[in-house]
């Protein structure tokens, strides 16, 4: 039961109170680039959020199981980002083969995910946070998946409406989304003093 | 871009000013975002982190640049990760027996230069295609860019959410301290209206 609770509120807390995206600012590049429409952000946040838990698993197991009894905790930032390479490397053939309308649409942003900061933050904040269970660590880095998709595809629905707005012409494109996003991290504040 | 005789001081001179203002990687390109927001609470974990950029950028640019003639096309962006996570742990592990205490603070952004966008793109923009000099010209002349950018982003924000700039009080007395400015709403929005300003700047210039 305990153990069950604890993953509940790992998965609560990462999702809502420590959204990768709203209070720790991973992952803006494809957040800022993406989310001009709902369909495509959804479709960016599934496979942010399949690569996330492939990669956040995969590493825990590495650092545990290879990095930390050998003592080469020095090469854990280029393990890690070798780990992600793969996986989205993985995830492109997959897309290509099964989506190809998909895969058209996201151009150069499919290959960008090894890139993107939500990934390799993650994998970096499990080691941090010390997560010593494995299937805490999954479930955090399916929750970390699942905050980035829920907070992609809000911005996607407050842009495709924004869009009709009128917006003064300096802000136009991306300081317009800074500040929206800004508005939209100070609803998700509210939900700070839930847990913990 | 070729350098024969006259053209070259040139060309040097501007590779150094696009990363400055005409190619700013934060304000044109809107690359590296995440460190831009999230170490700028305050002006000297940004100064920190802008360092480190311009270390990890100089470096994997050099290296980048030796071996462009090696690179083969569907392996050239994992070299170019590989060659970035090397010196950014250099870099980490620099911090953590020098700066014990900024590497506390910035956590897992100095890890996170990895991805940060601007260094991959150099790589891949710059590095890639040209000599030795230019690479490093424009390595260094977009991470100060960089730098100043986030150094402007920090002292707004230190500024307005402690009324102080490196412990020294700046605002009057009557000054409330805005602690919005430290979250991370601070962050997003004081970015936007700076690129807002940014495009208006840019506007009269044109």
């Amino acid at each position: 039961m305990s153990t069950l609770n604890t993953l509940l509120l790992g998965f609560i807390s990462i999702v809502l109170i420590n959204n990768l995206v709203f209070t720790k600012f991973l992952g803006i590049c494809p957040y800022l680039g993406v989310s001009g429409r709902i369909d495509m952000a959804f479709g960016m946040g599934m496979a942010v959020t399949f690569v996330v838990t492939l990669s956040g698993t995969l590493t825990w197991l590495i650092d545990h199981l290879i990095l930390m009894p050998t003592g080469l905790e020095v090469t854990r930032y280029v393990c890690f980002i070798l780990v992600i390479a793969g996986a989205v490397q993985l995830v492109e053939m997959y897309v290509r083969k099964f989506f190809p309308s998909l895969y058209e649409s996201f151009g150069i942003f499919l290959p960008l995910i090894t890139t993107n900061c939500a990934i390799l933050g993650l994998c970096l904040f499990i080691n941090l946070w010390g997560i010593d269970k494995l299937l805490e660590a999954v479930v955090l880095s399916f929750g970390a998946g699942i905050g980035f998709t829920m907070a992609i595809c809000i911005m996607a629905g407050i842009r495709e409406n924004l869009n009709m707005a009128d917006v003064p012409e300096c802000l136009k494109g991306a300081p317009i989304t800074l500040i929206t996003a800004g508005l939209l991290t100070l609803a998700f504040m509210g939900f700070a003093g839930m847990i913990r | 871009m070729t350098n024969n005789g006259e053209t070259t001081v040139g060309i040097y001179k501007e590779t150094l000013l696009a990363g400055l203002w005409r190619e700013n990687p934060v304000f044109r390109l809107l690359l590296g975002m995440c460190p831009t927001l999230a170490v700028t609470a305050a002006v000297k974990p940004a100064l920190t982190m802008g360092l480190s950029v311009i270390f990890v950028l100089v470096c994997s640019n050099i290296v980048v640049s030796l071996m462009r003639n090696l690179l083969k096309p569907h392996l050239r962006i994992l070299m170019f990760t590989l060659t970035i996570a090397t010196f950014v742990t250099i870099a980490d592990l620099f911090l953590k027996a020098f700066q014990p205490e900024m590497s506390e603070t910035l956590g897992p952004y100095v890890p996170l230069i990895i991805v940060n966008c601007i260094i991959i793109c150099r790589a891949e923009a710059c590095a890639s295609k040209n000599n030795l000099l230019v690479s490093i010209i424009d390595a260094v002349g977009m991470g100060v860019g960089f730098t100043l950018t986030l150094c402007v982003l920090a002292g707004v924000r230190e500024l307005l959410s402690t009324g102080m700039i490196f412990e020294a009080k700046l605002m009057p007395d009557w000054f409330v301290p805005w602690a919005a400015m430290g979250m991370p709403v601070g962050a997003f929005i004081t970015l936007g209206l700076l690129l807002g300003l940014v495009n208006i700047l840019s506007k009269k210039k044109a």
